[in-house]
């Protein structure tokens, strides 16, 4: 008998997207000069149109961000800045399903994900940080507890409210002020958190965003108004940024790209490591910078694991991202898609195997089923470049030794996952990995309390936890 | 003997297999349940899930204050569930203690339900605690009057102080008793057997034995069948399957009194085991409230509002 799930869309008449949207700098909505479309990436539907941020835009963002430093921000305690926080929280709770709804409708990723996922973590961070606003003497960081003043903060497609909330919360905790500039195909969640921010009654200019492209996001960087640059994006940006700040006295975060290793040990709870193999590449569609897009397998349990992966795999519902049943969304731009559908080709020219699932897919929008190649090498570049999409490069093992090296030989180090039941073989492979998070038996797992960030071209610096709120604050205390 | 060219029935070779078997990461299949439980089923599949799992409920009655009336009454419904409506399909089996057995066949036939089995807890249920002689003689008898299916018990104390070869050997031999005559359904007492690695092992045990069936309760034990319970037993059928080219049943039983308790299970079912599982041959729930949830549900989904449960029979 075959079970069918009928559709189960989320109605999307909980939110309300404006024709046109403009920037939001010093509390107001200001017009643009310029505009792009911004389009539902599961229907290629316009969705709305997004003012193109110029440097004169940009330059209004900051003195706005200045003033509310110099004259409001800076001059309240802990405690008052804490309260916007923590109201700021709970009206992201309040309205979850609206930001839910919004970001797959804006981004393609699964309701499933934004639900359960995105929007609570998002509320958690600033739950999170509100706590630290007037405790910070306390939190162990080894910088002054001065803020920096006025921070630029560039974030990406792949979780756009979940990023905003990495980055502003810790920076409004901290007692800096702001200009965000969204990515250029997921503004909308964040022209929705302005609202927010007039709803809490935020002082004007505490938080502005300008949204726009790579030359907003360059005039942000070059801003001589702007003491700290925060980025979030590819590895290949992250260095163009960092020679820009390079020669100014800027301060620079950066979380960037990753090619993270899952090692599956012979000892493996087979079962779940399948899931924490599903979770660790199709989440998200494989957008995500800590994705596990590197299976390591060690050789004894390779067939078996692979077997289960694949039925596994076949049972990844892909399509309507407002389908509370799909576990697999859209791409999110034709321009993602055709660096996915490259890679891809370049795996199969380079002689990996190549298996997609069956799944029947939406004629519009832009879609990749997932994908796994098989006997790829160290030398294939599915096994060097970040591909960000649902594609996973399965490489084995003989010594766990080999494992490492294997997951090490990379110029990334942002993340790691390792599968055994044998905890001294956990703890022994921890010590070797080179990669600023490791997963044991599990993988994809986020906290506002757990740092999170970088080794080699990851980036620089940690979010979240005590080590996030360093990124902040000042020079050195001692 | 051999036991599916697996295991030859000595200690050692049960042994050997059974720890070959890969651990279950209790998070991991706690995430992995939690993940399943989320799916949304809604209309047509929604009406689709509650009829089956209708045809899939044992409809159970195990009180010692059980009357032939009331077990005649359980009969009657099992084969009409709501008399109003002759659509609605006719459950899984009748589940009920062994002096019942002849009561509730002779009923069932007199009313033309001939098709519909009867099933009789059986070894000492729910402990367990007797001995292998009257744990036979139960069972001879049961079959005697009319059961067509038994659910037995394994002993529980047996496998935890990992003296595995009698349970299996026990399980051997009801099989022996039941042979062409008796589905065997295996009660592991999940909730007795506490973590997920003895829930593995212990349906490999049952299956390597004989069960028709892996059952996960007497429904006498708190907590009974958990989701991440049902997931790892249907993830040893399939895999068994893979093995033996076997299908192997799964019957959860106790705590599942909602629709919505109900299709989580199907969907457990249909995204672990596979499709060929949703079938009342390889899936059964034990369960008695449950049946008039569904019911009452099935009336909505058709009639569009709640009806009172005055409309819905109590047994």
């Amino acid at each position: 008998m075959n079970f069918e799930y009928a559709a189960a869309p989320e109605s999307r008449s909980v939110v309300k997207i404006d024709p046109v949207y403009g920037h939001f700098i010093n509390g107001k909505w200001v017009n643009g000069s310029a505009h792009f479309n911004s389009i539902n990436p599961a229907t290629e539907e316009v969705l709305s149109s997004i003012a193109l941020g110029s440097t004169a835009d940009v330059d209004a963002a900051v003195k706005a961000a200045r003033n509310a430093f110099d004259k409001s921000w800076s001059k309240l305690s802990g405690r008052e800045r804490g309260k916007y926080l923590f109201r700021i929280a709970r009206i992201m709770q309040e309205r979850a399903r609206e930001f839910a709804v919004l970001e797959t409708l804006d981004n393609g990723k699964p309701i499933r994900e934004s639900r359960d996922v995105d929007v609570p973590l998002a509320a958690a961070h600033f739950f999170y940080h509100a706590g630290w606003a007037d405790k910070l003497e306390y939190a162990g960081v080894e910088t002054t507890t001065t803020p920096h003043g006025v921070v630029g903060q560039i974030i990406p497609w792949n979780f756009p409210l979940l990023m905003l909330a990495w980055k502003v919360a810790p920076a409004l905790a901290t007692g800096n002020t702001v200009v965000l500039k969204p990515a250029e195909t997921t503004s909308l969640t964040a022209l929705l958190f302005a609202q927010v921010c007039q709803q809490a009654g935020l002082p004007d200019g505490v938080v502005n965003i300008v949204t726009g492209d790579g030359s907003t996001g360059s005039a942000i960087v070059n801003h001589p108004g702007i003491d700290k640059i925060a980025f979030t994006g590819s590895t290949e940006v992250g260095k163009l940024i960092a020679r820009a700040v390079a020669s100014t006295n800027k301060s620079l975060t950066l979380e960037l790209g990753g090619k993270g290793a899952n090692i599956v040990f012979g000892d493996a709870a087979i079962d779940e490591t399948v899931e924490g193999i599903v979770n660790g590449i199709f989440f998200n569609q494989g957008h995500v910078c800590c994705a596990g897009s590197r299976l390591i397998l060690q050789e004894s349990i390779a067939d078996e694991v692979l077997e289960k992966l694949k039925r596994r795999m076949d049972k990844i519902r892909v399509g309507d991202p407002l389908d509370k049943n799909t576990d697999l969304g859209a791409i999110n731009s034709a321009e993602q898609l055709a660096k996915i559908r490259e890679l891809t080709a370049a795996g199969e020219a380079e002689g990996a195997g190549r298996w997609s699932t069956n799944c029947v897919m939406p004629d519009k929008g832009f879609w990749f089923a997932p994908t796994i190649f098989t006997g790829v090498t160290q030398a294939h570049r599915i096994a060097r470049e970040e591909i960000f999409g649902p594609v996973l490069s399965v490489l084995t093992f003989r010594t766990p030794a080999e494992a490492i090296e294997k997951a090490n030989n990379t110029p990334f180090g942002l993340s790691a996952g390792i599968w055994s039941e044998k905890g001294s073989n956990i703890l022994w492979a921890t010590q070797q990995l080179r990669a600023g998070v490791i997963w044991a038996n599990t993988f994809n797992k986020f906290d506002p309390t757990s740092p999170f960030g970088g080794y080699k071209e990851s980036g620089w610096g940690r979010e979240g936890g005590r080590h996030g709120l360093s990124a902040y604050l000042k020079g050195s205390a001692k | 003997m051999s036991f599916y060219g697996l295991v030859d029935g000595s200690d050692s070779s049960l042994r050997n297999c059974l720890k070959q078997l890969p651990g279950v990461d209790q998070v991991g299949a706690e995430a992995r349940a939690a993940m399943l439980a989320t799916r949304s089923i809604k209309t047509t599949s929604k009406a689709w899930a509650i009829d089956t799992a209708i045809s899939m409920v044992d409809l159970t009655t195990l009180e010692g204050a059980d009357t032939p009336g009331k077990v005649q009454a359980l009969c009657s419904k099992a084969f009409r569930p709501d008399p109003t409506d002759l659509a609605v399909p006719h459950v899984g089996a009748v589940c009920v203690y062994n002096d019942m057995v002849g009561i509730a066949r002779e009923h069932l036939d007199s009313i033309g339900a001939q098709e519909l089995p009867v099933a009789a807890v059986s070894t000492a249920f729910p402990s367990g605690r007797a001995s292998m002689q009257v744990k036979l003689q139960d069972t001879e008898d049961a079959i005697v009057a009319g059961a067509a299916e038994i659910d037995m018990v394994i002993d529980r104390g047996a496998f935890l102080s990992g003296r595995l070869i009698e349970v299996f050997e026990e399980i051997v031999a009801i099989r022996e008793v039941c042979g062409d005559r008796a589905h065997l359904k295996v009660i592991l007492e999940t909730g007795e057997l506490v973590t997920l690695d003895n829930v593995r092992k212990a349906s490999y045990l049952a299956m390597l034995a004989g069960a028709d069936f892996i059952k996960t309760s007497t429904g006498k034990v708190a907590p009974a069948a958990t989701a991440p319970v049902v997931l790892v037993m249907l993830e040893a059928v399939r895999d068994f399957y893979d093995l033996t080219k076997v299908r192997i049943g799964v019957k959860p039983a106790g705590g599942i009194r909602t629709t919505k308790d109900a299709i989580k299970q199907l969907v457990l079912v249909n995204e672990t085991a596979g499709p060929e599982w949703l079938n009342p041959s390889l899936f059964r729930i034990g369960a008695s409230a449950l049946l008039n949830d569904l019911l009452m549900q099935r009336m909505k989904m058709s009639d569009g509002y709640y009806a009172s449960p005055n409309y819905v029979t109590i047994d």
